[in-house]
């Protein structure tokens, strides 16, 4: 995928978002967080030539966008699948059950927490308190959050998501 | 129970509509604080009203107003902490999903008060529908013009921008929240110089939890005196207290400070999940938790600092008596380990040791000395880490050891026995 999008392609998807988040601050530098989720909902993750065109456009050094993409977990610098999954294993969600909940899902999905399944559908990560804990155990699924869980409940959320682009699954 | 004011309109599903809001006199603090007060008055009476930062570490919030240099002609900001990543907590979540106009409203109070034209919402990236809904509200107080050039005709002007977090708890660190907008890594700075007098882009800058900047619009709609008659002297006004973990009716409730640990869980939590607590959690992960035998604690910062914990997030988690206390202390030890912003050695390498140690415990290979080990950790960390993540982490964990000693050592037992 990322072969095929040139620094020209990147830049040109990217340059009119990139130009109104600037706007919102009196420095370049601030605009890279929000140029860099910019190009991770257009593409789905980061790659080789964003940090370059992110540079480029802000006229920044492309060191500082890569420290920024590098130090915040929300954003993916490796490919994820059609649907991420991240289930909340903080202490709330823990105490009401999620430990059992992500054996399920890595069981059910074959794959271990960080992975992703072989046909790209989906990636699992535990992740820390999504700020959710009134409805513990509580998962996000691409940007929505889904709360009280059960086995049952997220078997029944797994066949709702199969094949289903990710943009949908809201 | 009290009259409702934070949460009054939350069960309705157009709450977060201006229309809604105006009809529940939204947006009439703002129009009495620009048709009758001056900045400075506005910081007068946020000072003598008491009312004290709901982001943790309980500061007046009028005295961090004052501290903004008058004379200084640097441009001001505003910046709201809505960062929201202590476990257990989900209050600011809630406002701004299903009432966000009394954070804009509080916004623009705040801004008018101490001269600034240009505030950023900082939101945490998981928040997705705060965002949108906050996005919603910014966009609607424009149109009507409680938002943009000249505020009710009043010469202040002011634009809020949200700028989205991606995943980051040190984040909710106000210097390295301002880090963070600055476009850079998220690690906190040496204070002094405090943001007031040299923040964002070293201009001066005020940083507000949502919850702080959300009671402003109902204290001067409604007055001091009402203000002042909700819950203790000390610590007044509307306070959000989010319960979860091993209660029975996990949830957000508005009460007044100063109610006893025990009543909140019992009466609110609707008691334990499973047989009877055994500890809880006053204020987040951070805060040090309390046995069971000593739930008349009062809730409200004062009572909570002099029995050695904290107010904090006002997040309560329950635990009850299934609860196993080192996995709980491994869990949370965990967690700060994984968002340990690695800028300094006590917090960093500390955390990661004890968090190993805390593992080998709980799978049965503990060793004799290892508690000692992790109260020496504790001790090596708190006070001497850069910020209060560190500290945080390491109070948190002695307050676990300290009263529930008896299951690290009933863990580590069964090895002493075969050596
Ligand atoms: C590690 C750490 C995390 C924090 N997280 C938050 C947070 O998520 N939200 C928040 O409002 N304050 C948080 N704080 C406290 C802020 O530094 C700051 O005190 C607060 O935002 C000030 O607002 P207030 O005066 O209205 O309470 C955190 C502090 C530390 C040390
Ligand atoms: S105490 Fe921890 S989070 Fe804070 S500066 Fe040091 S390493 Fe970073
Ligand atoms: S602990 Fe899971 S959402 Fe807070």
């Amino acid at each position: 995928m990322s072969d095929a999008r040139s620094l020209t392609d990147i830049k040109r998807d990217l340059a009119t978002g990139v130009r109104q988040m600037r706007t919102r601050y009196p420095t370049s530098r601030s605009a890279i967080m929000p140029a860099l989720e910019l190009a991770q909902q257009k593409y789905g993750q980061l790659e080789g030539l964003t940090y370059q065109a992110v540079s480029e456009l802000l006229d920044v050094p492309e060191i500082w966008v890569f420290e920024v993409a590098s130090f915040y977990s929300l954003f993916d610098r490796a490919q994820t699948g059609l649907h991420h999954l991240r289930l909340c294993t903080n202490l709330s969600c823990m105490l009401r059950g999620s430990d059992a909940l992500m054996q399920h899902l890595q069981d059910r999905l074959a794959i271990k927490s960080g992975e992703t399944t072989s046909d790209g559908s989906f990636t699992l990560t535990a992740v820390e308190c999504l700020g959710a804990c009134e409805m513990a155990p509580a998962l996000m699924v691409d940007a929505r959050y889904h709360g009280d869980l059960t086995t049952d409940k997220l078997d029944g959320l797994l066949a709702s998501l199969a094949g289903r682009p990710a943009k949908e699954a809201t | 129970m009290s009259e409702l004011m934070l949460l009054k309109n939350i069960d309705n599903p157009d709450a977060s509509r201006i229309e809604t809001y105006e009809k529940s006199g939204g947006y009439q603090g703002l129009r009495t604080v620009l048709r009758d007060y001056d900045p400075d008055q506005v910081i007068e009476t946020v000072k003598s009203s008491n009312l004290r930062g709901r982001g943790g570490a309980g500061f007046p919030t009028g005295l961090k107003w004052s501290f903004v240099p008058k004379d200084n002609p640097l441009p001001r900001y505003l910046c709201c902490n809505a960062d929201e990543g202590e476990p257990g907590t989900f209050k600011d979540r809630i406002l701004m999903e299903r009432d966000p106009h009394q954070l804009i409203e509080g916004m623009v109070i705040a801004a008018y008060a101490i001269g600034c034209k240009t505030a950023y919402l900082y939101i945490r990236g998981e928040y997705d529908v705060s965002i949108e809904h906050c996005q919603q509200a910014i966009d609607e107080a424009h149109a009507l013009g409680y938002l943009g050039q000249n505020i009710l005709n009043s010469g202040h002007s002011l634009d809020i921008h949200i700028h989205k977090g991606a995943g980051a708890y040190i984040c909710g660190e106000e210097t390295a929240l301002l880090e963070s907008i600055e476009g850079k890594r998220g690690q906190p700075k040496l204070k002094p110089p405090f943001p007031a007098v040299a923040g964002l882009y070293e201009c001066p800058t005020v940083v507000n939890n949502v919850e702080t900047l959300a009671c402003l619009p109902h204290l001067f709609r409604r007055g001091e005196d009402w203000f002042s008659s909700i819950g203790p002297k000390d610590a007044p006004g509307p306070k959000l207290f989010g319960l979860s973990g091993h209660v029975r009716k996990p949830g957000l409730y508005e009460l007044p400070m100063g109610m006893p640990l025990g009543e909140m869980l019992e009466e609110y939590g609707g008691g334990a999940l499973n047989g009877a607590f055994k500890a809880a959690i006053p204020g987040g992960v951070s805060a040090p938790m309390f046995p069971s035998d000593l739930f008349d604690v009062k809730m409200d910062f004062g009572s909570l600092a002099a029995a050695g914990s904290m107010l904090g997030s006002a997040a309560v988690i329950g635990l009850d008596e299934t609860a196993s206390i080192p996995v709980v202390a491994r869990r949370i030890t965990e967690f700060f380990n994984h968002e340990s912003c690695g800028k300094c050695t006590p917090c960093r390498e500390g955390l990661t040791w004890a968090a190993k140690i805390l593992r080998r415990i709980e799978a049965g290979q503990g060793q004799v000395g290892d508690v000692e080990q992790l109260e020496m950790l504790c001790g090596g960390i708190f006070g001497k880490s850069f910020c209060a993540l560190g500290d945080g982490a390491a109070w948190a964990l002695g307050a676990t050891i300290k009263h529930f000693r008896h299951e690290f050592d009933a863990l580590i037992a069964p090895q002493t026995m075969v050596s």
